[in-house]
């Protein structure tokens, strides 16, 4: 590799190490030596995690899968940061040049109720998927193959659904929120199927049942601070938890 | 009823409520400004609110309830978002929240706190050292009773620094209002967020330039 290089850096990583859901964990110290500004944030992890088994320490357990920023299962709060604070990107397309030789890196796990901590790094988001379970869908019967232009759908609203679709499911948006609430992931998908002639049937029914769920889930309630658009790393805008304000009142008015 | 308990129905009954407060903090103000006119402006205001006899009282009592139902979701929430965030970060950075909306339930208890106070003071007129009398006409005497307590500079403070809470509060507070009414889009969100801190601008120093300017003109002479 490129031990020799002179642009390689040295870097202290301050880890949260957990050995289990009940266990206390703390952060520990480990040198990161020779890391090159090429590497993403997890290869980086990936050669500590070598070095700290060659020296007979249990490696820090990540959570990772496509490491292209499309999956939403790297969840790292990187410098008090989800994704580490780069707009737009996720913690597995974090590059190791927008740090510098001699930097300390913190790096948490998602904190908050709804996501117990595994063990170090990786958290259990299941409670997304109890959100998506309980109405993040359409019941419409699909039959045979509808014709491309039967239902006539507007490029505004196609597009503002696929903006609200962007959303990956990673979480960053609770862990950044100070109040641990799921708001923006829950709208973007309200939103977007409340945009869609297929989604709009069942929308009064889908804003209750994904609300409750998000509060039965043990998210907190949203109080605009807006810190989860900021920590998305695809850009989800609070646009969408308006829209489902509006949605909610909507149903509750009827 | 469900919407007691949504996520969404209690931030409306808030945005409801804190935004009725504002309108009357807005009217309160203007109405507070006629002392500038001399005792007989804010005399002659303060006589004609009194003579709507019940009406004012129906009014208060309106007011007594939004301000209970505001604290009281106030509370209730901050509880269950604090519960829902039950452990820190080491390290955590705030990009967008702001010290504003994150001090909400502080700022909103001090306002509350100055409020009755605000009551006893110059509504029930109970508190040591308060002026009570009447002018040449007969009427309640309110321009002497507030020029001589601002003339005290620690009455003139908790004033200041109330209004200073509440320039916070709605900071936060009235742009907030209309994202939780849905009535937000990232299009209007900057001008509404701008147009909120000027609201809560003008109420800070509409209300704070009565005390400043009767404890500065007590200072000079
Ligand atoms: C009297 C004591 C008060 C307390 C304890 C209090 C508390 C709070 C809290 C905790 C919030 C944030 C709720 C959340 O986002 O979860 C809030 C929001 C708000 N408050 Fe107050 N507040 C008080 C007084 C006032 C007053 C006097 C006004 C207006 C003059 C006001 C106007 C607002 C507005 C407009 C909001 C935004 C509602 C929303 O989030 O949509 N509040 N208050
Ligand atoms: S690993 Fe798939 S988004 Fe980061």
């Amino acid at each position: 590799m490129s031990e020799h290089n002179a642009n390689t850096m040295n870097l202290k990583l301050h880890v949260w190490r957990q050995k289990g859901p009940d266990a206390p964990g703390k952060l520990e110290t480990y040198d990161a030596k020779h890391v090159s500004p090429d590497m993403s944030f997890l290869e980086m992890l990936d050669e500590v995690n070598e070095t700290l088994i060659k020296t007979g320490i249990d490696p820090i357990a990540f959570d990772h899968d496509c490491r292209e920023g499309i999956c939403g299962m790297c969840s790292q709060v990187v410098n008090g940061v989800a994704h580490g604070g780069q707009e737009r990107t996720t913690v597995c397309q974090l590059h190791m040049r927008s740090f510098q030789d001699g930097d300390s890196i913190f790096i948490e796990p998602w904190r908050a109720r709804a996501f117990p901590i595994v063990k170090d790094l990786v958290v259990d988001r299941s409670a997304l998927d109890t959100i998506i379970q309980s109405g993040g869908y359409t019941s419409c019967h699909t039959g045979g193959i509808a014709d491309g232009n039967a239902i006539l759908i507007p490029k505004p609203d196609a597009d503002y659904a696929m903006d609200a679709a962007e959303c990956i499911g990673c979480g960053a948006c609770v862990a950044g929120c100070p109040n641990g609430s799921a708001m923006l992931f829950t709208s973007a998908k309200v939103a977007q199927l409340a945009a869609l002639p297929q989604g709009k049937a069942e929308a009064a029914v889908r804003v209750h049942a994904m609300t409750e769920a998000l509060q039965g889930c043990g998210f907190g309630n949203c109080s605009n601070h807006y810190e989860c658009q900021a920590a998305c790393p695809k850009g989800i805008n609070v646009k969408f938890i308006a829209k489902l304000n509006r949605e909610y009142l909507k149903a509750a008015l009827n | 009823m469900q919407i007691l308990k949504s996520v969404v129905g209690r931030k409306v009954f808030m945005a409801i409520t804190g935004q009725c407060m504002v309108l009357f903090a807005v009217v309160h103000m203007l109405g507070n400004s006629s002392i500038f006119i001399g005792p007989d402006g804010i005399n002659a205001y303060a006589k004609h609110l009194h003579d709507l006899g019940p009406l004012v009282w129906i009014f208060r009592a309106g007011l007594f309830a939004f301000v209970a139902i505001h604290i009281f979701y106030g509370i209730q929430l901050t509880l269950e978002n604090s519960a829902a965030n039950p452990t820190v970060y080491a390290v955590k950075k705030q990009i967008k929240a702001t010290f504003a909306s994150t001090s909400m339930i502080w700022t909103g208890l001090l306002i509350a706190l100055f409020v009755t106070f605000h009551i006893l003071h110059f509504t029930a007129r109970v508190t040591p050292g308060i002026v009570k009398g009447v002018d040449a006409l007969g009427r309640y005497d309110v321009f002497t009773m507030v020029v001589s307590a601002f003339k005290n500079g620690g009455i003139a403070f908790i004033y200041v620094a109330a209004m200073c809470a509440l320039f916070f509060h709605l900071s936060h507070g009235i742009q907030s209002f209309f994202q939780t009414m849905g009535w937000n889009t990232d299009r209007t969100q900057c001008t509404i967020s701008t147009i909120g801190k000027a609201v809560a601008f003008i109420l800070l120093a509409g209300y704070a330039v009565i005390p400043l300017s009767i404890l500065a003109s007590a200072l000079i002479k």
